[in-house]
């Protein structure tokens, strides 16, 4: 084949050529970076969450004035609620998981000195929050009613004496796997909660938070006057229920505010939407630049082969095919291509490894690498083929028309 | 002269439209890509105040355990809020020009029309030193006097929002307003503030909105008012009513003090070393010394408001210039040495190389501004995009006159950047091999 003749006429074009393979180097580790930090952030937004975020509304209702009843207002509320047709389960909660505000604490598997202490994310919450949250108990029991404790018993800020904890917390208190139902969970006052269940999975408040799958939840009331309901929905039936339980919740209470009815898909989308930009800007940047390096490669091929139009016309009178024409073109790109990718190769690693350096970014998963190859071979492929293909139009008798 | 070079340009650039237009474009993707970004760092780390920042002062003391900092990745910091008693003493210092404790709470407003539903307002509760350390411009009114902040009255500024929703935009001084069970005066009304980053309590994140309810701090203890921002503790401690609260190691309270000179600087810094001093015989600040006072850039710095994830994709927005730059080069490169029959009889009849490199030069030049051009909008375009993705980035809308002209400069640099190399070596070509092919 004809490598020999290609290779030097690139030679007599150095500087082009090796300003191609730059710039295929620098959109491979551009568009290899890019995607992998996308995939990261992508793959961080959808973790499974063990929750039905879906079907969840979540509703504060805050008390004023002077005849408002804190836990009267909860109880009507929660029957109003249970008693609408197309809920599933209501319950209280002080925060709603994966929406950017809530509580930790330190908790220990143990009363000793020495006991490590573990962050967890805890919420107040009332009986039937398993249900309501759509989690999975792993072991052990929900809360009953009597369970929960009210807003006006005199010990509310002290642990109430049950709890529910994830998998996650329970690990790390009382080791990988153990039981941990029936055991006690202690706050930093070593004062303890027996736990009654374990949840096999699910988030906390904060989605960039690396414990983020700790969480205990008591069953107790908030301190009024606010109060905050999550409600679990029918399947579909959601957004028609919104409007429906604003309404019902206003106007059967004028002695508080009901806000911020809104769906929890919404809450967790607003938390992660900071991930999403990232994730959105990365994928355009390397959509664009393939784009801007495709019409590139286009580009700078066409005008070679008009450039070249007189030899061309003269390989293709002494006896050149059409297939070899195109051949050439094709060969030629392929190898501006590879050599591009060789130096990209590098770059790529080099820029991973600032960047992981620098910022806190993870090492480079290598199938991006090969993934990026393949893409910037066929691209370079993809570019190169019109114009080689109206190459080989040329007619032989170009040459001996010009001077 | 810079005329005709300019024609020449021109006639040369639409002699040859699609490599022109892939120029332009290249550059103007590139520049538009980056500037989107740059755009965000540029605004969200822009001096929010900067008549005066320099004299404005977050006051931090480290009064955290002793067994851990405050911020695991920053040890050399003191927490970013103080404790209730820490403010409170604070408050009784004589050097700071002027200074303010500081904090948010939620209050349910109740309008005396039955049209109007109740709603919830954020306020922030602090001293009346805020509103002229922090150059706050009113529409009516002012803030309130010393006595409402030692007697806890019932006194308070709006915010224009809530003045034209109580009142219509009228001058409310003088009215009352309900906020839960009490009745407050308004003694002023604050125009509108949109400050880039909410510079003096980023507790919930930097660009968050100027509070529309300004009150007096001691309000807060008097009434037992729960606050709505974030409260940090690290000693373990009972902590049942509102008094334990206020007892305890518990960070919460954002404090600020305008000081004017290094001299008042230093004297305050004295000051605060002895108040800890004194504590730490008490058996508090546990920590070394270490009493923090942060500029308001400087405290944006520790507060990172640039994130560094911000800063990752600043980075690859530069990269992602410098391969469309690359782009531009080949593409000018190869044009200009296609051009090697002409330069080669321009310069036989005379041309200087100095007056080919200048020709040339224009040419890229009137690339660069084309692509600028582009890149403008583009960015525009790119900034407009973000900020569907992202709620909060509203104070992003203007226009600032010095991004213009660094997203011009960016592009005419990078253009005659590109088109330096390819520029030279048009004017290298040897005219005699030219003329003699032809």
């Amino acid at each position: 084949m004809e490598f020999r003749p290609i290779l030097s006429a690139m030679l007599r074009n150095k500087t082009g050529s090796i300003l191609v393979a730059l710039q295929i180097a620098l959109t491979l580790a551009i568009v290899v970076n890019c995607m992998f930090m996308a995939k990261q952030k992508i793959d961080h937004i959808n973790r499974p969450s063990g929750m039905d975020v879906g079907n969840i509304i979540s509703v504060s209702s805050v008390g004023f004035g002077n005849d408002y009843n804190h836990d009267r207002t909860i109880e009507d509320d929660l029957r109003l609620l249970s008693d609408m047709p197309g809920i599933v389960s209501v319950s209280t909660s002080s925060g709603v998981p994966m929406s950017g505000s809530g509580s930790a604490n330190g908790f220990a598997g143990s009363t000793e000195d020495d006991a490590p202490r573990h962050t967890a994310n805890y919420y107040s919450v009332s009986e039937d929050i398993i249900d309501t949250l759509g989690v999975t108990l792993e072991s052990g029991r929900t809360f009953r009613d009597i369970d929960v404790r009210r807003a006006d018993d005199e010990t509310l800020s002290r642990l109430s004496p049950q709890v529910i904890i994830t998998r996650a917390i329970a690990d790390k208190l009382f080791g990988e796997g153990d039981p941990a139902v029936g055991k006690l969970m202690y706050d930093g006052l070593g004062e303890g909660s027996e736990v009654v269940g374990v949840i096999e999975h699910m988030y906390g408040a904060w989605v960039g938070w690396s414990d983020f799958g700790q969480v205990a939840l008591f069953p107790q009331r908030t301190e009024g006057p606010h109060t905050r309901y999550l409600i679990r929905a029918e399947a579909g039936r959601r957004d028609e229920l919104i409007p429906v339980i604003e309404k019902t919740l206003a106007d059967s209470n004028r002695t508080r505010l009901i806000r911020n009815v809104r769906s929890m898909e919404e809450i967790v989308k607003n938390s992660y939407e900071g991930d999403n930009a990232i994730a959105v800007t990365l994928s355009v940047a390397v959509v664009l630049l393939l784009g801007v390096t495709g019409l590139g490669i286009v580009g700078l091929a066409s005008f070679t082969v008009r450039q070249r139009t007189k030899q061309i016309g003269t390989r293709r009178a002494i006896g050149a095919r059409k297939r070899d024409i195109i051949r050439y073109f094709l060969i030629e790109n392929w190898l501006m291509t590879t050599i591009g990718i060789v130096l990209g190769t590098v770059l790529t690693i080099a820029i991973n490894y600032s960047l992981a350096s620098a910022f806190d970014i993870d090492q480079l998963n290598y199938m991006f690498l090969v993934a990026g190859m393949f893409m910037l071979w066929l691209l370079g492929f993809i570019a190169v083929a019109e114009p080689a293909r109206r190459a080989a139009q040329v007619s032989p008798s170009i040459a001996t028309r010009t001077v | 002269m810079f005329l005709y070079n300019l024609r020449l340009a021109r006639m040369s650039l639409m002699k040859q439209p699609l490599l022109t237009t892939l120029m332009v474009s290249a550059i103007g993707i590139g520049v538009g890509a980056c500037m989107t970004i740059l755009t965000f760092v540029y605004v969200i780390s822009s001096d929010p105040i900067p008549d005066k920042s320099d004299e404005l002062f977050a006051v931090r003391l480290d009064s955290w355990s002793a067994d851990n900092p405050y911020e695991d990745d920053k040890p050399e910091e003191a927490p970013w809020q103080l404790t209730h008693p820490d403010a409170m003493a604070l408050l009784e210092s004589p050097v700071p020009t002027r200074h303010a404790a500081m904090r948010k709470a939620a209050f349910t407003v109740v309008p005396e029309s039955e049209d109007i539903a109740p709603f919830v307002n954020i306020a922030r509760m602090t001293g009346r030193d805020f509103f002229d350390m922090f150059q706050v411009k009113f529409l009516y009114g002012s803030g309130w006097g010393k006595s409402a902040d030692e007697n806890a009255e019932n006194v308070v500024v709006l915010g224009k929002e809530t003045n034209d929703k109580l009142f219509g935009g009228r001058d409310s001084v003088g009215e009352t307003v309900r906020f839960g069970t009490e009745t407050f005066t308004v003694v002023g009304v604050i125009d509108t503030w949109e400050p880039n980053v909410l510079f003096y309590d980023m507790n919930n994140g930097p660009t968050n909105s100027v509070e529309d309810v300004f009150m007096p701090f001691s309000i807060t203890d008097r009434r037992e008012i729960a606050g709505a921002g974030n409260t940090n503790c690290w000693k373990d401690e009972q902590i049942d009513t509102y008094f334990d609260l206020l007892q305890s190691e518990c960070v919460y309270i954002q404090f600020w003090a305008e000081l004017n000179s290094p001299a008042q600087k230093a004297e305050y810094q004295t000051w605060l070393d002895q108040y800890t001093e004194g504590q730490k015989a008490l058996g508090r600040f546990e920590r070394p010394m270490n009493n923090r006072l942060s500029t308001v850039t400087e405290w944006m710095d520790v507060q990172d408001v640039a994130s560094d994830e911000l800063l990752v994709v600043l980075s690859v927005g530069f990269l992602f210039l410098a391969a469309c730059l690359v782009n531009t080069i080949g593409l000018i490169l190869a044009r200009f040495i296609a051009k090697g029959p002409i330069i080669g009889l321009r310069r036989a009849l005379g041309a200087s190389k100095g007056a080919i490199f200048r020709q040339h030069l224009v040419e890229v030049g009137l690339v660069g501004v084309a692509g600028g051009v582009l890149g403008l909008i583009l960015s525009r375009l790119g900034v407009l995009g973000v900020q569907r993705l992202v709620s909060d980035a509203d104070n992003l809308r203007g226009v600032d006159i010095d991004l213009l002209l660094i997203t011009f400069g960016i592009a005419i640099g990078s253009a005659i950047l590109a088109g330096l190399y390819p520029t030279w070596r048009v004017c290298q070509l040897p005219p005699a091999g030219y003329l003699k092919t032809q």
